[in-house]
C-alpha cells in the first residue's frame, strides 16, 4: 500500500431510512500534507461522507483504512482517537466559557493539565501556524471567523493530523477567507492533511491541490487542481442536462409585480447576506432564484415577507395589480403588508419550524393566515375544514386524518399542505424556497404544476431551488446569487447548465452589470 | 478506544441495551390504562408506607379516606361531599386559570400570588363597601379581585414580553410578595386585636355582606356554578376562538406565530392579564364563598398544585376536572386517616406527593417506548 | 449598637439557612436542573438529621456528642440527596417536566417532615416535647477562644454555632470547584450547552445525576441547621422552613450562580428580613411590609440581569431543559 495515504475510504455506502441513499460506493483516498477539496452541490453527499471519517454516522457498508489499518469509527472519540479531526459548520462551542476552557473541555483525565499548561500550547499552536487566538476570551465576544479559529486550534490540540472543514468559507469576509487559507497551508506544510467541503469553484482552485468530485451521492472523480478550470469542473459537478418533462407555459399578460432595488440585508451574524441586489419579477411568470444555499435567497425571501430587515437605501416596491398603485414594502411587518393588500405568500424553508404548526392538524394549519378574518371571537372552523379536505383531495394528502399533527405526516405531505394553503389564499406573488426539497418525483411533480397554474392565473412566481435542470425546465428567467450579490439573471429557455453552474460558484468581477447574464 | 483494540471489533456496532425512542402516538385507551395503573402503583405503594406507619390494614385505610371524602355517615355524607367539591372546585378554578399561560408555554408558577391578591381585593370589598347594595357589592368584589389578579400576573408578563425576563423566576417571588402583602392586610384588619387573625368578615347571621348567597340551600353552588362556567368557557375559548388559537401557535412555535403576522409579545401581556385574573377569581370565591376570611394560608399551597393539576391534563380543562378532584379526595382521605390512627394530618402531603411522582414519571410511558436490543444476525 | 449586633447575629443566622440551600441549588442548577424541590429538600434534611438523632439519643444514657453530630449529617445529607435522587430519576431519566416534578417534590418533603415531626411530636408527648438536646448543644459549639472575644468582634462574628463557619467554606468550595477545577468546567458546559459537552465526551447524564443528587445533599444541610441551631433540636410546623427554601432560590438568582456571592448575599437576605424589628416607630402591619424586601430586591436583580444581557450574570443556557440525545 502506499505510505503517502493517510485515509482511504472504499466502497462507502449509507442510506437514510429506505429511500434516500446518501452516499453510493464511494471509494476516494486522502495523501498526506495534501489539501483536498471536496467538490459537489448541495446534497451531493459531502457531508454525510466526512461525518463517517468523524464518527457522526456509520456506513451502512464499506471500509475506512487509517494509515494503511482498517478502523471502525463509532463515535467522535474514535476519530479523535485516529487523528482525526473536523470542524462542523455549527460550531461545538460553549459561548460563556473561554477560549482555553473551551479546549480543555471533556478532555480525559490524563491529558487534563491545568488551564496554563494549555493556555500556553494554544499560544504554541498558534505561533506554529499563524493562527491568532486569545486564550482568556469568552466565546460570545468572538467573531465567526476566531471562533471557527479556536475549532481548529481545539481539534489540533487534541491531536488531529487529519483535518476536515466543512464549508469553513461560507461564514467568512474575503479577508478573513485569506487568512483561513494561510493558516491551511501551514499546517499542509507540516504534513496535515486537509479536507475542504466546498462547492465554492474559486477556493477550489486557489487551496486545493487534488479535487474529488461527487454527483448526487455518487463519487464522480478526482482530478489534479493544476490540471482543472472552471469549465471542468463545473461540468464534474452538474453533469449532463438531464431533460425534465416539465410543462412551461408561455408568459402571458407580463407586468411588472415586485421592483426590488438596492436591497442590501445583514444575516444574525451580521455578516451582509444581500449585497445590493435589484430585481423585477413579473405577473405570469416563473423567475427563478439559482444559488448555492446560504447566498443570500433566504433573506431575498424574508425582506419580501417583512422578516427580515433591511439596510437604509433597500427598496422592494409592490405594483397593485388592481389600481396600479405602487407601495413601499419595506419598513412594515406582517401583518401591514397584509392589510395593504400585498397577498405574498411565502412558503419557508423550514416548513415546520415556521410555516405550520407541528402539533396542530391540518384544519388548524389551514387557519394559520386566515383565522383573523371574520369579526366573531370564535375562529372560523368551517371554512379550513373545507380547505383541508380540498388540499388532501386534490394534493392527494396522506394523513390519517384532518387532526392528526402535521409532524407526524412525511416531509412530502407536509410540503403539499404547507404549498395547498399557500395557492389557495390566491395571491399576486407567491414565493416558495426549496418546495421539493426531499419529495419523491410525483409530489415534485404536483408542486411544479400547482406553480405553473398560478403563473397562468397571473401570479408573479419566486421559485428558489437547487436542482439546476429544474430551474432551467421550469422558470422563465433565473436570477443567480453569488455570495449575496446579484451575479446575473439570464432566459431559463436558452441558457446552459453550466452558464449558471458558473454563475453560482464563480463572483464575477465588480461592476458588471446584472443583465449581462444574458450574454454569455 | 484505539485503533488497535478496535480492529478486534467486527464490523456490528453494537447498540446500546435499551434504545428511548419517541412515540408517535398512543391510542386514547392505552394512555388512560398507563395513568390508571400509575394510580393504583401510587395507592400501592401508599398503602405499604401507611401499614407500616399505623399497622392498620391498607383496605381499612383506603376505607377510612372514602369515608373522609365523602363521609362515614347519612348524617355527614352531604356535608363532607360538599366540602370536598368546594376545595375540587378552588383547586380546578386556579388550574382553569393557568391552562392558557402553559399552553402558551408561559410557566406562570405565580398563582399562588395571584390567588392571594385576588382573596385581599376581595376582603378589601367585604370589610370597606359592606354597606353597599349585595349586587354592587358584589361586582365590586368581581372587579377587584379580576384585577388584582390580572396586575399580578401583567408585570411579569411585561418583562418576558419586552426583556425575556425569566417568568419561572419572577412569578414564583411575586407569590411571596403577595404573601408578606396578606400579611399586611391581616395585621391591618385583624379582629379582634391582637389575634393577628381576620376573623370570619361581617360575621352573624344578620349580616353576611359579601357571603355567597345558598343556592337551592347549597351554600357552595354558587361556587361550582362559577367555576364550571369558567371550565366549559376556557375550553372553549382555548380550543375555538382566534385568540385561543394564537396561543396555541405561540406556545408551538413563536417563529410560525411571526410568520403569520401575530404580535408575541401582545399575546403574552393579553394571556397573563386574563391567566392571573382567573386566579385572582379564585381567591375571590375562596374568600366570599367558602372561608370568608383572609390568612395567609388562603390559597395553602393550591396555587403550586394546581400547576401541577393543568401539567397533567394537557391544557384539557376536563380533564383537569378528574385530577382536581382526585387530589382532593386524596387530601380529604388522608386527613381523615391521620385522625382516625391518631397521626399528624401533614400525611395528606406526604401521599400526594408519592402519588404524583407516579403521575408524572408515568407519562414518560406515554411519551416514549424503550426499545430493547435485539438479536441482531452478524454482517460481515 | 446592641440593636445592630443582635440584627447582624440574627441576619448571620438566617443567611446560613439560606446560604446552604443556595449554594446547593447553584450546583444543581450549574447542570441545567432547575430543581423547585429546594424547600421540600431542606425540610427532608432537617427531619431526617431529627430522626436519626432522636433514636440515637433516647437509645443511650450517654449519647456522644461526635457520634450526634455524625449521625445528623449523615442523615441529612443523605435524606437530601435521596430527594435529590428523585427528582433526577424524574425529570433525567423519566424526562418529566422540571418545574413540575421540582413543586411536587417540595409537597412531598413537607408533607414527609411535618408527618414525622408532628407524629414524634405527639409520640414524645405533645407539641415542642421532640427534644435533641445533647445534639443540639453540640451543634451550637462556638470556636474555642475566638468566641470568648468580649469585644464588638467577637461579638459580630463568632458568636455562632460551628455550622455557621461550615458554610462559608462549602460556599468557597463550591466557587472553587466550579470556577478553577476540570469537572466543574465540565459542569458548566453540560448546563449551558449540553449536545456540545456531549459531543466533547462529557458524560451528560451523570454529571446531571451527580449534581443535583450532592447540590440537594447541600441545600439539606440549611434544613439541619435550621432545626439544631435555630429551632434548638425542636421541630416547629409553621412554614417558616418552607419561606426560606424560596428565599435560597431566590438567592440564586440574587448571586448570578455565583457561590461566593451567596456568602454575602444570604447575610444580606437576612438582614432585609429582621431589619424590621429593628425600625423604630412602625406599626406590626407595616413590619410584614418590610419581609418583603428579599424577594424585591431578587425581582429588581432579575429584571436588571435581563435588561443588561450580560452573558456572565445570564442563567445557564440550557436551566429547565432536558437533554436527549436524539433531539439533536
Amino acid at each position: 500500500m502506499d505510505n503517502n495515504i493517510a485515509v482511504s475510504m472504499k466502497h462507502i455506502t449509507k442510506a437514510f431510512g429506505t429511500k434516500v441513499v446518501a452516499n453510493k460506493d464511494v471509494s476516494m483516498d486522502i495523501r498526506k500534507g495534501e489539501i483536498l477539496a471536496l467538490l459537489g452541490e448541495n446534497g451531493s453527499g459531502k457531508t454525510t461522507l466526512m461525518n463517517m471519517l468523524s464518527g457522526i454516522y456509520h456506513q451502512d457498508s464499506g471500509q475506512i483504512f487509517v494509515e494503511g489499518q482498517e478502523v471502525h469509527i463509532t463515535s467522535p472519540k474514535d476519530a479523535y482517537e485516529l487523528g482525526i479531526g473536523m470542524i462542523h459548520q455549527h460550531f461545538k462551542l460553549v459561548d460563556v466559557l473561554t477560549a482555553t476552557e473551551n479546549v480543555a473541555l471533556g478532555m480525559d483525565k490524563k491529558k487534563a493539565k491545568n488551564n496554563r499548561v494549555i493556555a500556553k500550547a494554544i499560544e504554541e499552536i498558534c505561533d506554529k501556524y499563524g493562527f491568532d487566538v486569545d486564550p482568556k476570551k469568552k466565546v460570545y465576544n468572538m467573531t465567526v471567523s476566531q471562533k471557527q479559529t479556536l475549532e481548529i486550534v481545539k481539534t489540533l490540540y487534541r491531536g488531529a493530523n487529519i483535518l476536515i472543514l466543512d464549508e469553513p468559507t461560507a461564514v467568512l469576509t474575503p479577508q478573513e477567507t485569506d487568512k483561513l487559507f494561510a493558516v491551511l497551508r501551514n499546517m499542509k506544510a507540516d504534513g496535515k492533511s486537509i479536507i475542504i467541503i466546498t462547492h465554492k469553484l474559486h477556493e477550489v482552485l486557489a487551496i486545493s491541490d487534488r479535487v474529488s468530485i461527487l454527483r448526487k451521492g455518487e463519487y464522480i472523480g478526482t482530478v489534479k487542481t493544476s490540471e482543472a478550470t472552471v469549465q471542468s469542473l463545473t461540468e464534474m459537478m452538474v453533469g449532463q442536462k438531464v431533460e425534465l418533462d416539465i410543462e412551461r407555459p408561455e408568459v402571458e399578460n407580463k407586468e411588472l409585480r415586485l421592483q426590488i432595488e438596492h436591497l442590501t440585508c445583514l444575516d444574525k451574524y451580521g455578516v451582509t447576506a444581500l449585497d445590493d441586489v435589484s430585481l423585477d419579477a413579473f405577473s405570469g411568470e416563473i423567475l427563478g432564484i439559482a444559488g448555492i444555499s446560504g447566498s443570500g435567497q433566504k433573506q431575498l425571501l424574508e425582506s419580501i415577507a417583512g422578516l427580515q430587515e433591511a439596510q437604509p437605501g433597500s427598496s422592494i416596491v409592490y405594483i397593485n395589480p388592481e389600481t396600479g398603485a405602487k407601495e413601499q414594502i419595506i419598513g412594515k411587518d406582517v401583518t401591514q403588508i397584509k392589510k395593504m393588500g400585498v397577498a405574498l405568500s411565502f412558503v419557508p424553508e423550514d416548513r415546520l419550524g415556521m410555516g405550520l404548526v407541528g402539533t396542530m392538524g391540518m384544519t388548524d394549519n389551514m387557519m394559520l393566515r386566515s383565522y383573523k378574518k371574520g369579526h366573531s371571537i370564535f375562529a372560523d372552523r368551517k371554512a379550513p375544514h373545507d380547505l383541508a379536505v380540498k388540499v388532501k383531495e386534490e394534493l392527494e394528502v396522506v394523513t390519517p386524518g384532518l387532526q392528526t399533527p402535521v409532524r407526524r405526516l412525511s416531509g412530502g405531505n407536509v410540503q403539499k399542505v404547507l404549498v395547498g394553503r399557500e395557492i389557495a389564499a390566491q395571491p399576486t406573488v407567491l414565493m416558495a424556497a426549496y418546495a421539493v426539497r426531499g419529495l419523491d418525483i410525483n409530489t415534485s411533480y404536483t408542486i411544479y404544476r400547482l406553480l405553473n397554474e398560478e403563473k397562468k392565473k397571473g401570479t408573479a412566481v419566486i421559485y428558489v431551488g437547487e436542482d439546476l435542470d429544474v430551474l432551467l425546465a421550469l422558470c422563465d428567467r433565473i436570477a443567480v446569487l453569488c455570495d449575496g450579490k446579484l451575479n446575473g439573471v439570464v432566459d431559463a429557455r436558452t441558457a446552459t447548465k453550466e452558464e449558471v453552474g458558473e454563475l453560482m460558484t464563480h463572483l464575477k468581477e465588480e461592476g458588471v452589470s446584472a443583465d449581462d447574464g444574458n450574454d454569455k | 478506544m484505539t485503533a488497535t483494540t478496535s480492529k478486534t471489533m467486527t464490523t456490528h456496532k453494537k447498540d446500546p441495551l435499551v434504545r428511548i425512542v419517541r412515540r408517535e402516538s398512543m391510542p386514547l385507551w392505552k394512555s388512560v390504562m398507563v395513568r390508571v395503573i400509575a394510580v393504583v402503583a401510587s395507592l400501592l405503594v401508599s398503602g405499604v408506607i401507611i401499614y407500616l406507619l399505623t399497622g392498620a390494614s391498607p383496605i381499612k385505610v383506603y376505607g377510612s379516606m372514602l369515608q373522609g371524602a365523602f363521609g362515614n355517615s347519612p348524617a355527614n355524607y352531604s356535608q363532607k361531599t360538599w366540602i370536598t367539591v368546594r376545595d375540587t372546585m378552588m383547586l380546578l378554578c386556579i388550574a382553569v386559570g393557568l391552562a392558557p399561560a402553559f399552553k402558551m408555554k408561559f410557566w406562570n408558577i405565580g398563582a399562588e400570588g395571584q390567588v392571594l391578591v385576588g382573596g385581599i381585593a376581595t376582603a378589601a370589598c367585604m370589610i370597606y363597601l359592606k354597606n353597599l347594595p349585595p349586587v354592587l357589592l358584589f361586582i365590586c368584589m368581581v372587579g377587584a379581585s379580576l384585577l388584582a389578579g390580572a396586575i399580578w400576573g401583567l408585570l411579569p408578563a411585561v418583562f418576558k414580553a419586552k426583556w425575556d425576563t425569566n417568568e419561572t423566576l419572577f412569578t414564583l417571588m411575586m407569590n411571596y410578595v403577595a404573601l408578606q402583602l396578606t400579611s399586611f392586610c391581616v395585621a391591618k384588619w385583624e379582629n379582634p386585636i391582637g389575634s393577628n387573625k381576620v376573623g370570619i368578615i361581617n360575621q352573624g347571621a344578620a349580616n353576611q355582606q359579601g357571603w355567597f348567597p345558598a343556592i337551592f340551600g347549597q351554600d357552595y353552588m354558587l361556587n361550582v356554578i362559577i367555576v364550571m362556567a369558567l371550565t366549559v368557557g376556557m375550553f372553549f375559548y382555548l380550543k375555538y376562538s382566534k385568540q385561543g388559537y394564537e396561543i396555541a401557535v405561540i406556545g408551538d412555535s413563536q417563529n410560525t406565530a411571526r410568520y403569520a403576522g401575530i404580535s408575541v409579545k401582545k399575546v403574552i401581556i393579553r394571556t397573563m392579564l386574563i391567566s392571573g385574573a382567573i386566579c385572582g377569581l379564585a381567591g375571590f370565591i375562596t374568600v366570599s364563598g367558602s372561608a370568608h376570611t383572609i390568612s395567609t394560608s388562603t390559597a395553602g399551597g393550591k396555587g403550586f398544585t394546581a400547576i401541577i393539576v393543568a401539567w397533567l391534563a394537557k391544557f384539557n380543562t376536563f380533564t383537569m376536572i378528574l385530577i382536581a378532584l382526585l387530589i382532593t379526595v386524596l387530601d380529604k382521605g388522608a386527613i381523615q386517616v391521620a385522625t382516625e390512627f391518631n397521626i399528624s394530618k401533614d400525611m395528606s402531603n406526604m401521599i400526594t406527593g408519592i402519588i404524583l411522582f407516579f403521575i408524572i414519571g408515568s407519562e414518560f410511558f406515554i411519551n416514549y417506548k424503550l426499545i430493547f436490543r435485539k438479536k441482531e444476525k452478524e454482517v460481515a | 449598637m446592641v440593636g445592630f449586633v443582635s440584627l447582624f447575629q440574627q441576619a448571620v443566622v438566617f443567611g446560613t439557612i439560606i446560604m446552604f440551600g443556595a449554594v446547593g441549588e447553584i450546583i444543581t442548577e450549574k447542570s441545567g436542573n432547575l430543581n423547585l424541590g429546594v424547600p421540600g429538600i431542606m425540610y427532608l434534611g432537617g427531619i431526617s438529621s431529627l430522626i436519626g438523632v432522636f433514636f440515637y439519643e433516647n437509645s443511650t444514657d450517654n449519647p456522644n456528642k461526635f457520634v450526634c453530630v455524625l449521625i445528623a449529617l449523615l442523615c441529612a445529607f443523605l435524606a437530601s440527596a435521596f430527594g435529590g435522587l428523585i427528582f433526577s430519576f424524574l425529570t433525567i431519566t423519566l424526562r418529566a417536566n422540571q418545574n413540575v416534578t421540582g413543586l411536587t417534590l417540595t409537597i412531598f418533603g413537607s408533607g414527609v417532615a411535618n408527618f414525622f415531626g408532628g407524629s414524634l411530636n405527639q409520640l414524645s408527648g405533645g407539641v415542642g416535647q421532640l427534644r435533641v438536646p445533647v445534639t443540639s448543644d453540640a451543634f451550637r459549639i462556638q470556636i474555642p477562644g475566638l468566641s470568648s472575644m468580649n469585644n464588638i468582634i467577637g461579638e459580630l462574628f463568632f458568636r455562632y454555632g460551628w455550622l455557621v463557619y461550615v458554610a462559608i467554606v462549602v460556599a468557597i468550595l463550591a466557587q472553587v470547584f466550579l470556577s478553577k477545577s476540570r469537572a466543574g468546567l465540565n459542569l458548566r458546559a453540560v448546563g449551558e450547552n449540553p449536545a456540545t459537552a456531549d459531543a466533547a465526551g462529557i458524560n451528560v447524564t451523570l454529571y446531571k445525576y451527580l449534581a443535583t443528587c450532592i447540590g440537594a445533599g447541600i441545600s439539606g444541610l440549611g434544613g439541619l441547621y435550621y432545626v439544631m441551631d435555630f429551632t434548638q433540636g425542636k421541630w416547629a410546623n409553621d412554614g417558616t422552613l418552607e419561606g426560606l427554601g424560596w428565599l435560597a432560590v431566590a438567592l440564586v438568582i440574587f448571586t448570578t450562580w455565583r457561590p461566593k456571592n451567596a456568602i454575602w448575599g444570604s447575610y444580606l437576605f437576612g438582614l432585609l428580613y429582621w431589619v424590621y424589628m429593628y425600625i423604630v416607630g412602625i406599626s406590626r402591619a407595616s413590619q410584614e411590609l418590610f419581609k418583603m424586601l428579599p424577594y424585591v430586591v431578587t425581582i429588581i436583580v432579575l429584571i436588571i440581569i435581563s435588561l443588561r444581557k450580560k452573558r456572565e450574570n445570564q442563567p445557564p443556557e440550557a436551566l429547565g431543559l432536558s437533554y436527549f440525545r436524539e433531539d439533536r
